[in-house]
C-alpha cells in the first residue's frame, strides 16, 4: 500500500492527528531551545558532516583498524553483508551459550534485519527493554518513531495492554503508575537474560571504542547484568577519532530531544571480566548506497529523530504510513535504495519545504535527496510504463480543507505548526506563490504537472 | 560473505578522499563553570548541592537518608557503607542496592554530565542497578564541554565507561516525564570545593 492510502487511514481519526502534530511539534521546539543556547551549532553541524564524508571516504581503512583495536581489546568481531547473515551470526552464539531468554535495547538496525521474528521462530524469548519499544512489543506493532516508538500510542490505549499483558490495575493512563509496572516487569526480565543485545550509535576506529546512548538505563542494565553482550553496528556509525565523538555527543540529544545529553552515554572497550562482548558489523545495503554519489550522504545519519519530529507530512501522517522501518524524511531517501519499487510513494510523502534539511545534525540535504528520488522513479516509471508506479502526493494533505482553514483563523499560532508554504497557500494550495526552497530548479506544480502528464 | 565482501565493496563504491576537519572549539568564557553544571543538571532531572567541605558533604548526605530508609548502601562514604561492592562476584546480587555514593572522575558543565568508569565502579551495573544514586565530584574536576571531556580520557584506560547526566527516565507515555524508568529514581550530585 502507498504512503498517501495508508496516511488515510492514520487522518481519519483527526483528534488523533492533530494531538500527534502537537506531540512532535512539541519536541521540535524542545530543540530549539537547547540549539539556540550555544552559538557554536553551525560550526557543529558542519564538522561532524566533514567528520562523516571523510570517514565514508575511507571507510575500509577505518574499518579495518576499528577492528584491529577491537579484537585487542577483547571483543569478539563479525562481519554480516546482510540481514540473514546477521542473524545467524547471533543465533549461532546464543546456540554456542544455551542461551533462551535475552533483553534488547533499541536498534534500528535489528529492527531492519527482522531480528525479533526470527529469534522467537528459534524458540528465543526477546524482550525489548525500552519503554516505547516495550509498548509496541506488546501492541505487536513496528515502531512508529526511530526515537520514540510509541509516540502514536494513547496513555489509555497503553494502560490497557499493561492490564492484558502485565496485569496491571487500570489506571486511568497514569504514567506514572504504568513507568513503574513496566520497571518491576523489566527487572525481572533484566535479572533472568542469559544475553543482552544492544544497538549502536558510534564506534570509533582508532580505540575500538563503541558508544551507546539511552536515556532509560536500558541498554547498560541488560549488557552489565548478562554473560552476553552482542552489539549490532552499521558500518556507517564508525568515527575516526576518539575526540570526534565531543562532536556528536554534543549534536545527538540536543537534535533528538532538546536534552543537552542523554541520561547515559555508555562507552564499551573491552568485555567484563568472565563474560563475552560479541560486537557485529553490518553492511545490509549500505555499501551500495555509498556507490550512489546523490545518495551518499544519508550515510551520515546518527538517527536522532530530528528530521521526522518537524516534517509537516510526518507529523500528519504518523510513523506507520511510511511502511519502512525507517519513516520520516530520512526514511523516505533510504527506502527507496533498498527497494525502489515497494517505497516509490515515500519520496513523494514530502512537501519539500526543507525543514528536515535545516535541522538535520549532520547536514544531509534531506530534500534534495528526496527530489533527487523522485526524478529516478519518475524515469523508472516511464522506462516501465507496464510497472506503473503509483505517483500519488501529499494531495491527501489538503483534502481536509479544515485545516487549512484553521491555518488561516489562527494566524500566528499555526505559523508555529505548519511552514510557510502551508500558510500562504491555506486557498490555493500548490499555486504560484509557493515559496519553494532552492535547489529544486523547476517549481513542483511545474515538476507535478510534467510528470503527471507523462505518467497518466 | 562477511568482511572480504564488505571491504570490497567499500573499496568500489566509496569516493575520493575528503578532508578530515581539525577541531578547534573556543573554550567558553562567562559563566563560571559550576553554576552552569548545576543549571544543566537540574534541566536533566538531576540534584544539586554544593559541600564546603568533605564533612559538610557526609553531613548533609546523611541528613538526606531517613533513619531505616535504605538498608543497603554502598560506594565511597565509609560512614554510610552497608554493602561492600568488592565482595560481591555475581552483578545480579547488587539488585538489593538502595543507594550508591561514587566519586566521579570529571564532569562536564554544559550538560551536567559526570565520567564514572569501571575502576570507580567495580562493578559496571553499580549506578543503574541502584535505587537512588549519589555522584561527588570535585570544583577542579569540571570542564566546560564535551571536547575537554574527550581531551582528558583520550589516554585513560577503562573496559567501560559511561556519562551519566541524571536520574533514568523516559517519556514513552505521551511524551510526559517519568523519573526512574529502569535505573535510579534520583541523582544528587554533591560539588565539592577544590581543596576538598
Ligand atoms: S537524517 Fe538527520 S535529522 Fe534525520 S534522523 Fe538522521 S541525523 Fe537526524
Amino acid at each position: 500500500m502507498s504512503h498517501p492510502h495508508k496516511a488515510q487511514e492514520f487522518i481519519a481519526n483527526e483528534n488523533r492527528v492533530n494531538w500527534h502534530d502537537k506531540s512532535l511539534w512539541h519536541v521540535r521546539e524542545k530543540r530549539d531551545k537547547a540549539v539556540n543556547l550555544f552559538p557554536e551549532w553551525e560550526q557543529l553541524r558542519e564538522k561532524a558532516s566533514q567528520i562523516k564524508s571523510h570517514t565514508l571516504s575511507r571507510l575500509d581503512e577505518y574499518l579495518e583498524e576499528f577492528e584491529k583495536n577491537a579484537i585487542a581489546n577483547g571483543v569478539k568481531v563479525h562481519w554480516a553483508s546482510d540481514a540473514i547473515e546477521h542473524n545467524d551470526i547471533v543465533l549461532s552464539i546464543f546456540r554456542e551459550h544455551g542461551v533462551q531468554r535475552i533483553v534488547k535495547s533499541k536498534s534500528m538496525l535489528t529492527e531492519e534485519c527482522h531480528l525479533n521474528p526470527f529469534l522467537e521462530k528459534h524458540g528465543i524469548e526477546v524482550i525489548d527493554s525500552d519503554l516505547g519499544e516495550r509498548i509496541v512489543q506488546l501492541a505487536k506493532e513496528p515502531p512508529s518513531h526511530i526515537v520514540m516508538p510509541a509516540i502514536h500510542k494513547k496513555r489509555m490505549e497503553i494502560d490497557e495492554l499493561f492490564q492484558k499483558h502485565l496485569h496491571t490495575p487500570p489506571s486511568h493512563g497514569d504514567e506514572n503508575i504504568l513507568t513503574a509496572a513496566a520497571r518491576e516487569h523489566l527487572r525481572q526480565k533484566f535479572m533472568k537474560a542469559d544475553a543482552a543485545l544492544t544497538g549502536v550509535n558510534f564506534g570509533i576506529a582508532e580505540t575500538g571504542d563503541f558508544v551507546v546512548c539511552t536515556n532509560e538505563g536500558n541498554a547498560d542494565m541488560g549488557v552489565h547484568l548478562a554473560p552476553v553482550q552482542i552489539s549490532s553496528m552499521g558500518i556507517e556509525k564508525l568515527i575516526p577519532r576518539y575526540e570526534d565523538l565531543g562532536v556528536f555527543t554534543r549534536l545527538l540529544a540536543r537534535s533528538a530531544t532538546g536534552q543537552h545529553i542523554t541520561t547515559y552515554t555508555s562507552q564499551f572497550r573491552k568485555p567484563r571480566a568472565g563474560t563475552e562482548m560479541h560486537l557485529i558489523l553490518v553492511d545490509n545495503g549500505r555499501t551500495v548506497q555509498l556507490g550512489r554519489e546523490k545518495y551518499r550522504r544519508s550515510l551520515h545519519c546518527i538517527r536522532c529523530g530530528a528530521c521526522m519530529n518537524t516534517c509537516p507530512v510526518y507529523r500528519r501522517s504518523g510513523g506507520h504510513s511510511y511502511q519502512s522501518v525507517i519513516p520520516g524524511p530520512i526514511g523516505s531517501i533510504l527506502s527507496p535504495g533498498r527497494d525502489m519499487k515497494k517505497y516509490s510513494s515515500l519520496p513523494f510523502a514530502s512537501s519539500l519545504c526543507g525543514s528536515c534539511s535545516d535541522v538535520c545534525p549532520v547536514k544531509i540535504n534531506i530534500h534534495e535527496q528526496l527530489y533527487f528520488w523522485r526524478q529516478d522513479i519518475t524515469q523508472a516509471t516511464n522506462e516501465e510504463p507496464a510497472k506503473k508506479i503509483s505517483m500519488k502526493m501529499t494531495g491527501w494533505l489538503f483534502t481536509k480543507p479544515k485545516w487549512f482553514r484553521k491555518a488561516g483563523k489562527f494566524g500566528r499560532k499555526a505559523l508555529a505548526k505548519l511552514p510557510r508554504w502551508m500558510v500562504y497557500n491555506s486557498m490555493n494550495v500548490w499555486g504560484k506563490h509557493r515559496e519553494l526552497p532552492e535547489p529544486p530548479k523547476e517549481s513542483f506544480q511545474e515538476w507535478y504537472q510534467k510528470n503527471r502528464k507523462n505518467n497518466g | 560473505m562477511g568482511k572480504a565482501d564488505i571491504i570490497k565493496a567499500v573499496k568500489a563504491n566509496k569516493p575520493n578522499e575528503l578532508p578530515l576537519p581539525s577541531l578547534d572549539f573556543p573554550s567558553s568564557n562567562g559563566q563560571s563553570l559550576p553554576s552552569l553544571f548545576e543549571e544543566r543538571l537540574l534541566a536533566g532531572g538531576g540534584e544539586f548541592f554544593f559541600a564546603k567541605s568533605r564533612v559538610e558533604a557526609e553531613t548533609y548526605i546523611q541528613s538526606r537518608i531517613k533513619a531505616g530508609e535504605y538498608k543497603y548502601i554502598a560506594g565511597a562514604l565509609k560512614s554510610l557503607n552497608t554493602f561492600d561492592l568488592a565482595s560481591i562476584q555475581d552483578p545480579h546480587e547488587l539488585e538489593l542496592l538502595n543507594l550508591s555514593v561514587f566519586e566521579g572522575e570529571l564532569g562536564v558543565a554544559e550538560n551536567g554530565a559526570i565520567w564514572l568508569s569501571e575502576d570507580r565502579l567495580i562493578h559496571r551495573a553499580a549506578p543503574f542497578i541502584t535505587q537512588h544514586l549519589i555522584l561527588l565530584i570535585r570544583e577542579d574536576q569540571l570542564v566546560d564541554k564535551m571536547h575537554a571531556a574527550y581531551a582528558a580520557l583520550r589516554y585513560h584506560d577503562y573496559g567501560h565507561g559511561v556519562f551519566i547526566a541524571g536520574p533514568s527516565k523516559t517519556a514513552d507515555i505521551e511524551q510526559s516525564l517519568v523519573v526512574g524508568a529502569h535505573g535510579p529514581k534520583s541523582l544528587l550530585v554533591v560539588m565539592l570545593p577544590t581543596e576538598a
